[in-house]
């Protein structure tokens, strides 16, 4: 079937099987590896990127679902010479090791960060600063075997001043 | 100013940030096949029959391979002192020994053919009794591997003595599971092999050791180690499970020929849940002695270790743990015993801290349990018993020479950052008021030993006539800053910026020779070697700057920040960077190293968890982790703290929440990141560090490892703050993990226990 | 892990839904945000043969105030219920229990009418619906009718729904004011509820729901029963747990599961104001 994904800005159009994974579009057919698989459980994040911007993880959407949709991956966040404010961070902080569930631990912050701060409506989720505690609530959905959080943690409310 | 303990930004990083690492899963490989494996659904069984016909007529198959295909020789374990009977096939042909043993290779032309294909291949079993734990493996009465006589893969006695504990007032028994958990590195195992025209086989690993994959495929399939190619590019993670290569991916370089494509595998997690290796998995007797005030005098701790269905390096962790028994205290008498013994699990291997957590364990938990039976606080009874700071190297009773040490420096800080008598007030505050969550305050006190394996190591750094400086190094990094560290190392005798460093590593062509990263040595080896490389270097420079300038070697001066030599006292007579490497001729400006430490260090700390339990679900929430960790002299806090704060998580993680389970028939329970509970940042509190340095002697950087310091002492305390918790309830000690369940059952027996 | 081979059509609008699911029978299955049935397809535990998405059916997204209760489209994500202004003041409870849904992630995609047909016991939502007395609303060839919630989730992962139904709204009575509380105990913050417990109070009405307790989300009618006529919170909860029938796994035993849904019920009664 056919797909029409915008991604990183870019319109993207090709011929997929329906039961093609989101995550497998993007590494697979449009080779923007950046984004990484790390279970088949939707456990851990690694494959999070924003889909109408806001976190979704690829595993578990089809290409087909996303179809119409803008995609952005950790490609089309930053360059190396003008990062996001969340990726500086995430350097200054050393909030990254073996680099592999960085991407997604970098978008799954960027949707955090910005639903805190530009979130509409008084709902539940909106409204409150970001702190350590929500910080790691909010990332609940990422696993990181390196880091501990620690510094992850740092870095998101470090971005989350700067983005302000 | 020196570069050398700063808290410089990684290189690495960018990259990272930006496009993503570049993963063994992200290359492109064209013409590939893709390999995907049909794994044991049973955990002992006899093979009846294998049916690939239908397989075989799938979309896509280019081949299905079974054990009738194969032409290597079994597998025999690696190491020499184990059970060489235990051998294991490449693809099973008439036994299965654990769930996920590979049986059958599926090969397709498109990633998402395999599974289709791989569901076609009908195995039909004859179930066997199963042993799943190593308590009833000891019993022999079902042996795994017919050509062993019983299940023991190996043994060690060191220090029988019968009259151990004579003369002790105290002594405390306990036996302690140091239960299995799964290492999860976020990037599973993941490889590609391919042959080139000149009978070179070339292999992408994602591995912690690329020498070693190298050597080890030479060896298995035949080759000369010149004919092999192993590149590993970036690694996510490996924590131990990933320094030796495993079954399934050595052969892929034979699948490859077989089939005459390119192939590449990764595995899913499901997968690696069951074939990467697991870690710990010891049942440990504790024996401590003493006397009712405090002097501990007897150690005994017995061992049996968990090898899973084919023994690899786990079965010979107990070796490391008798290293480290005593730990950080001056007991005069220690006896220690050990059996390795295989049931119908996944192997285990080594896993972040790899025999030393275990060994960490069972001394600080036996530490807490003496002082609650004789009514002291669990901090002095460590202090009284402490080795003291003027006596290194100090010898322990199991024979290992710690190189440098200030325990008491360590506990006394630990001690006075987490405000112990205030923690202690609050604890007893709530225990006098009857609080439905109870305070519990963990101690460790931990030494452990690093550089152990591996025995020397490979540096070599280059001068570029543009000065651009490259360094290469033997220990190839995934994660831990390597390039970073480096370029730091050579940055500062060479006067030039990180920034101009490039670092390579991780291809076994473009560097001849390497230990790998593993049991914390890379910057006691690969650094001290780079470091050496890089004297070196500047003396080669100092002595062709001489020549050029017709002076003295001794008597020219480098000039860092304007990048040249000058006669001293002349700064005019000079010859810079790109002068001397034009006179260094065709081989370059280039120096190399291999570096042989004296022998291994021993980094230590003190940890302190405060843990509050919820008595009446039994959930245990970690309030504070301070961890005071020496690792020697630190090239750069930005990267060791990265390091500590891993393994704190780790650590907190193996005390309260993971544990590979399987059922009474061997069937994993967990054997995804749904029902493993790898520990996310929600269970976690920020952690408190306090830095140390106490330098070794044994290399000129004073470093110590740093890597599993985090691991080992956390775990303990985090443990010990449990049983803390719980302790004015009658227990004396609740099991690890310390999940709700497990606490809350402990506090009900101890209800049922004591009338009202 | 991929799923097997399916075909995927995209209904436009809900009636288009409904005739695919007459024309493709039981082999076919709704997609919505996909968070329930896409990772049992990729374990290859579920195989349907035709996906029809229904994921891009905004008409089915809203959150409404109808006067005496409010009206949620079943396509609504957890997200939106969680930021609701209208949920955050005449039924919180529902708002803060989709806010403990999985993951942000998770949240992102998933709906509460996807989560409703699941009908998974361990699920947060349907305990919330269930504790307020919410009302299913299904539309199939023969036009609509109307469920309790009580009566909607009737066996493991097995619902009221027809085949060829599609739920498309879920009304729940407006509580403005009232007491409530939502006891999720997990191992990890990402985890399905071990058990929970959805409460709330409000005025003569008490709702109590369990979570992970039996074969399907059901309510406490006993502990309901007990508070109305005057118990305690630690009384009332001490009867709800006695009869049912939790699963055993690897996270708890029946009888831990049973003790969780005593304490959890207790102190969810206590927060919604019973004492």
């Amino acid at each position: 079937m056919k797909v029409d994904i915008t991604v990183n800005g870019n319109a993207t159009a090709h011929d997929v099987e329906p039961r093609l994974l989101l995550v497998h579009y993007l590494r697979e057919v449009l080779d923007l590896t950046g984004t990484n698989v790390g279970c088949d459980t939707s456990s851990c994040g690694a494959c999070t990127v924003l889909l109408d911007g806001e976190s979704v993880k690829s595993c578990t959407v089809l290409a087909a679902q996303a179809s119409g949709s803008q995609v952005t991956t950790i490609e089309g966040l930053g360059s190396a010479d003008a990062m996001h404010p969340m990726q500086t961070a995430f350097r200054e902080h050393h909030g990254l090791q073996c680099g592999f569930c960085t991407p997604g631990m970098v978008m799954a912050a960027v949707s955090l960060v910005n639903e805190h701060t530009s979130a509409p409506g008084s709902g539940a989720a909106t409204g409150r600063p970001l702190d350590d505690r929500s910080v790691r609530e909010g990332l609940e959905g990422n696993l990181c075997r390196c880091t501990g959080y620690h510094n992850i943690v740092q870095a998101v409310l470090a971005a989350a001043e700067s983005m302000k | 100013m020196s570069i050398l303990g700063n808290r410089v930004l990684r290189k690495e990083d960018p990259k990272f940030l930006t496009t993503g690492g570049t993963y063994v899963d992200d290359l492109d490989l064209p013409g590939a096949v893709f390999v995907t494996y049909v794994r044991s659904t049973v955990a002992h069984a006899r093979i009846v029959s294998i049916d690939i016909s239908e397989a075989k007529q799938a979309p896509g198959v280019v081949a299905v391979l079974t054990h009738e295909d194969i032409d290597l020789p079994p597998l025999k374990p690696e190491m020499p002192m184990l059970n060489q009977e235990m051998v294991r096939e490449w693809l099973a042909s008439d036994t299965v020994r654990f769930v996920g043993e590979a049986v059958a290779a599926v090969i397709t032309e498109e990633r998402y053919q395999g599974p289709d294909a791989a569901e076609l291949v009908m195995v039909d079993y004859e179930p066997l009794p199963v042993v799943v734990d190593p308590l009833t493996s000891l019993d022999n009465e079902t042996i795994l591997h017919a050509g062993a006589a019983s299940n023991l893969v190996f043994e060690m006695n060191f220090g029988r003595d019968e009259s151990l504990f004579d003369g002790c007032e105290v002594i405390v028994r306990q036996r302690v599971m140091n239960q299995r958990v799964a290492p999860c590195p976020l990037e599973v195992r993941c490889a590609a092999a391919t042959w080139g025209d000149d009978g070179r086989l070339t292999q992408w690993a994602s591995t912690q050791n690329p020498h070693g994959v190298r050597d080890d495929l030479a060896r298995i399939l035949g080759l000369d180690p010149a004919q092999v190619h192993v590149i590993s590019p970036d690694v996510g993670g490996g924590f131990g499970a990933k320094i030796g290569v495993y079954p399934d991916e050595i052969i892929l370089g034979w699948i490859s020929k077989k089939v005459g494509r390119p192939v590449r595998w990764v595995e899913t997690r499901s997968e690696s849940m069951v074939n990467l290796g697991h870690g710990r998995g010891q049942v440990q007797d504790i024996e401590l002695g003493g006397t009712r005030d405090g002097a501990l005098t007897a150690y005994r701790l017995t061992v049996l270790q968990d090898s899973g269905a084919y023994p690899r390096m786990g079965a010979v962790l107990p070796f490391m743990t008798r290293m480290m028994l005593t730990g950080v205290y001056a007991i005069p008498k220690a006896e220690f015993a050990s059996k390795s013994v295989v049931t119908n699990t996944t192997p285990t291997v080594a896993y972040r801290g790899a025999g030393r957590p275990e060994a960490t364990a069972a001394i600080e938990r036996a530490v807490d349990m003496f002082a609650a039976e004789i009514g002291m606080d669990p901090a002095e009874l460590r202090r009284k018993n402490l080795i003291p700071a003027d006596a290194f190297p100090f010898t322990t009773q199991t024979a290992t020479t710690y190189d440098s040490g200030n325990y008491e420096g360590a506990l006394d800080k630990a001690l006075e950052a987490c405000g112990y008598a205030d923690l202690r007030a609050e604890q007893a505050r709530r225990r006098e008021a009857g609080d439905v969550r109870q305070l519990g305050i963990g101690l460790s006190v931990y030494v452990e030993i690093t550089g152990g394996a591996g025995s020397m190591e490979f540096g070599s750094v280059e001068m570029k006539a543009d000065g651009r400086v490259i360094v290469k190094t033997g220990t190839s990094p995934h994660g831990q800053g390597h390039v970073t560290a480096w370029a730091m190392l050579a940055a500062e005798q060479l006067g030039v910026s990180v920034d101009d460093v490039e670092v390579i590593h991780g291809d076994t062509d473009l560097v001849p020779t390497g230990g790998g990263t593993m049991g914390s040595r890379s910057l006691q080896h690969g650094g001290v070697a780079v470091n050496q490389a890089t004297t070196q270097l500047v003396e080669k420079a100092r002595g062709l700057s001489a020549d050029l300038l017709e002076a003295a070697p001794a008597d020219m001066v480098l000039d860092k920040a304007a990048g040249r030599f000058h006669v001293a006292g002349t700064p005019t007579a000079a010859k810079s960077w790109a002068e001397i490497v034009t006179a260094a001729g065709e081989g370059g400006l280039v120096a190399e190293a291999t570096f042989v430490p004296e022998g291994p260090t021993f980094p230590f700390g003190a940890h302190v968890a405060v843990v509050e339990v919820d008595t009446e679900t039994g959930k245990v929430t970690v309030l504070r982790m301070v961890a005071v960790d020496d690792a020697g002299t630190i090239l750069n806090p930005l990267l060791a703290e990265g390091q500590v704060h891993g393994g704190l998580a780790q650590g907190v993680a193996q005390a309260l929440m993971e544990e590979v389970v399987y059922d009474e028939d061997g069937n994993p329970t967990t054997s995804n990141l749904a029902d493993y509970a790898f520990i996310s940042a929600a269970e976690l509190p920020s952690f408190e560090t306090v830095s140390m340095e106490t330098p070794t002697p044994r290399n000129e950087l004073g470093a110590k490892g740093i890597g599993e310091s985090g691991t080992i002492g956390s775990t303990p305390a985090v443990h010990n703050a449990v049983c803390d918790a719980l302790r004015h309830l009658g227990i004396s000690h609740v099991d690890m993990p310390a999940t709700p369940e497990r606490v809350w059952r402990a506090i009900q027996g101890s209800r049922s226990a004591v009338p009202a | 892990m991929i799923p097997s081979l399916f075909d995927y059509v995209r209904a436009g609008s809900a009636e288009e839904a409904i005739a695919l699911l007459g024309e493709h029978g039981e082999d076919a299955k709704l997609l919505a945000g996909g968070h329930s049935l896409l990772p049992l397809m990729k374990l290859r535990l579920a195989n349907p043969s035709v996906l029809i998405d229904v994921g891009r059916l905004d008409e089915l997204s809203y959150v409404r105030d109808d006067g005496d209760h409010l009206a949620i489209g079943a396509l609504t994500r957890h997200c939106d219920l969680e930021r609701s202004p209208v949920l955050a003041e005449h039924a919180p409870l529902l708002a803060h229990t989709a806010g403990q849904v999985g993951d942000p992630q998770v949240r992102h995609r998933g709906t509460l009418g996807g989560t409703l047909a699941h009908g998974d016991p361990a699920s947060d939502l349907p305990a919330a619906v269930l504790a307020l007395g919410g009302t299913m609303v299904m539309r199939g060839p023969n036009g609509e009718r109307h469920v309790a919630a009580s009566d909607f989730f009737q066996g493991f992962l097995e619902t009221a729904l027809a085949p060829d139904e599609l739920l498309t709204e879920i009304r729940v009575p407006k509580v403005t004011g009232a007491g409530w509380s939502f006891q999720k105990f997990t191992r990890r913050a990402q985890d399905w509820a071990i058990v929970g417990v959805a409460a709330v109070r409000h005025g003569p009405m008490t709702g109590v729901a369990l979570i992970n307790m039996g074969s399907v989300p059901f309510r406490a009618t006993a502990t309901e029963s007990a508070v109305n006529d005057g118990a305690s919170a630690a009384d009332a909860a001490a009867v709800g747990a006695a009869d049912t029938d939790p699963p055993g796994d690897l996270h708890a035993t029946p009888s831990y599961r049973r003790h969780l849904a005593t304490v959890l019920m207790r102190r969810a009664l206590e927060e919604a104001g019973v004492s």
